[in-house]
């Protein structure tokens, strides 16, 4: 395989990844569905296995050996994700189910807590449902506006209207994804931050496709907020992961009341637990906060230079090979992209397309991509998308290329 | 390359998807509904004409989506003409079960809708051939919309 990039030994990385070895239907595996989900490396399934074996009560309130040393492991994430993210500090991580349940969270608590009615809310007219739908139920509940900052026909952020929408000094926040889903986009996040904060605004990044790819540091960005999910970072679902700076979450109101979050509770009153464990009430996922470790330290045994690099190279390829095919149009022609490539074709309709090319082992997604604004803007009904992880290679986009074109001959 | 998916993309069906026979917008009806699958983006609109007796006299349809959707849409205008609307819905439950298990119970007059037998087989594309279903139920019903999920 042409793999070979410097200290990046594809074929040592794929055989990390269990499921790579199954056969679909008697053919390989081609995993060409990352941004929806990863696979997990062996060290994830390890970590919760050996928890779950070996070393599991709950958390935060056990005066027993099982309880310090489950505590001791799940808190031992938090200084993960901190390192991850270059986090000032480990208090500022706080763990939540996913990147939804994090913009939720924000819609609440800093939304509702923190934004006051009239002010206004900035989105991109290229969001995940997940960063749409909490703002509109802040709109419709707590009076914020929402404004949609429109994108290029190339799939970018265009940013004099994005400037435009903030000159009012009306907006609270800027909630915006670091990468597209459905493009492969990156927005500009240092300018984003540079202009939301001449303005007055706090900046959330929706970092749910951007962490996979590329090294996140959170304060040379100068983001305000950063959001993230376990499972598409080769961990666990059910966990995730809400970045804010120590003083903003300070400032927020709870999020869910319970257990865990509270510093002492009478009927007549409660008080809250210190930041972060005042958002995170209940018992939290424990085994999956442990997977989240082994996920952040297998991607740092790697190390973001070399996963750049081999995802640029790939993305590069995918799109010449795709491009050279006649009846194929890659959506998005963005200058700054990363490992997701939609596509549709001509003769036939992505449904179609997706269920042919799972008949020869290749998994990708068609549909909407939970992103049906950014599908109207773009004048289309559906895509078909091909999503590169760690472990993809030349190899497998050569082949999801070939059988493209024995699909356009099949519906001739 | 793809003779294994002849069972579902067999000769009826790529007709029909490829070229549908009703795929037009009746200038007179008296119930429309569209079907909408927002996971998936298909979208469908069917128009009914009724006649005296109640019975479905005319039909058309259009739809934006896949060959198993606009075949399935296809296929099942043709095949509600002249019925009830007790009837139709009959037999959009007899259709269910034959798209979720392969099998046609009691189906002597269910011939044309068999080439979407297979569909069985392709668990996710179920809810592609059911949805033109959804939407002419929810024209009978007199509502305006319809999803479909299964």
């Amino acid at each position: 395989m042409n793999d070979a990039t410097p200290a990046f030994d594809i074929q040592a990385i794929r055989a990390q990844f269990p499921i790579l070895s199954e056969k679909i239907r008697g053919k390989d595996l081609v995993f060409l569905d990352s941004a929806a989900s990863a696979q997990k490396p062996r060290a994830v399934i390890d970590a919760m296995v050996h928890a779950l074996e070996h070393q599991y009560a709950n958390i935060h309130r056990g005066l027993h050996w099982m309880s310090e040393r489950t505590t001791e492991a799940y808190e031992l994430t938090r200084d993960a994700a901190a390192r991850l993210l270059n986090a000032r500090d480990r208090s500022e991580i706080v763990f939540v189910r996913n990147t939804t349940e994090a913009i939720n969270l924000l819609a609440h608590s800093y939304g509702r807590g923190i934004l006051t009615p009239g002010q206004a809310v900035v989105i991109s007219a290229m969001e995940h449902h997940a960063n749409i739908v909490p703002w509109q139920m802040l709109r419709d509940s707590h009076g914020i506006e929402l404004r949609i900052a429109p994108i290029t026909d190339a799939g970018e952020l265009d940013m004099a209207a994005f400037e435009a929408l903030l000159s009012d000094f009306r907006v609270g926040l800027v909630a915006i994804t670091h990468m597209s889903n459905v493009l492969g986009s990156y927005t500009p996040a240092e300018r984003i931050t540079a202009i939301a904060h001449a303005y007055g605004a706090k900046v959330m990044l929706d970092g749910s496709q951007s962490v996979v790819h590329r090294r996140i540091d959170v304060q040379a960005l100068d983001a305000d907020f950063f959001v993230f999910t376990g499972h598409k970072l080769y961990g666990p679902t059910g966990i995730g992961v809400l970045w804010g700076r120590r003083e903003l979450l300070d400032a927020m109101p709870p999020f869910l009341g319970g257990g865990d979050m509270i510093s002492s509770v009478s009927y007549e009153r409660s008080t809250w637990a210190d930041t972060p464990h005042k958002f995170e009430a209940g018992t939290p996922a424990i085994i999956e906060g442990i997977g989240l470790h082994a996920a952040i330290e297998f991607v740092e045994s790697i190390g973001y230079s070399a996963i750049a690099a081999h995802e640029a190279a790939l993305t590069e390829h995918a799109l010449a090979k795709m491009s050279a095919i006649e009846g194929v149009t890659v959506i998005g022609r963005a200058q700054d992209r990363g490992g997701v490539v939609s596509f549709t074709l001509d003769r036939a309709h992505a449904h179609d397309v997706a269920t042919l090319l799972d008949r020869q082992g290749i998994a990708v997604r068609a549909g909407q991509h939970c992103a049906e604004p950014l599908m109207r803007r773009l004048g289309l009904d559906s895509t078909a998308r091909a999503s590169f992880g760690i472990y993809t290679t030349r190899d497998e986009i050569d082949g999801l290329a070939d059988t493209l074109t024995r699909i356009r001959e099949f519906f001739a | 390359m793809f003779e294994d998916v002849r069972d579902l993309y067999n000769a009826a069906i790529l007709e029909r998807g490829r070229r549908p026979r009703h795929m037009n917008k009746l200038a007179a009806f008296d119930a429309t509904a569209k079907g909408d699958n927002p996971m998936c983006g298909d979208r469908v609109q069917v128009w009914l004409k009724y006649a005296p007796d109640g019975s479905i006299a005319e039909t058309g349809f259009d739809a934006r989506g896949c060959e198993i959707s606009k075949a399935s849409a296809d296929l099942m205008v043709e095949a509600v003409w002249g019925q009830a609307p007790a009837d139709t819905r009959a037999m959009f439950e007899r259709f269910r079960q034959m798209a979720q298990s392969g099998e046609c119970p009691s189906c002597a007059a269910f011939a044309p809708l068999k080439p979407l037998a297979a569909v069985h087989a392709y668990p996710s594309r179920v809810k592609c051939a059911t949805l033109p279903w959804h939407a002419l139920l929810a024209a009978l019903e007199g509502a305006n919309n319809a999803t479909s999920e299964s």
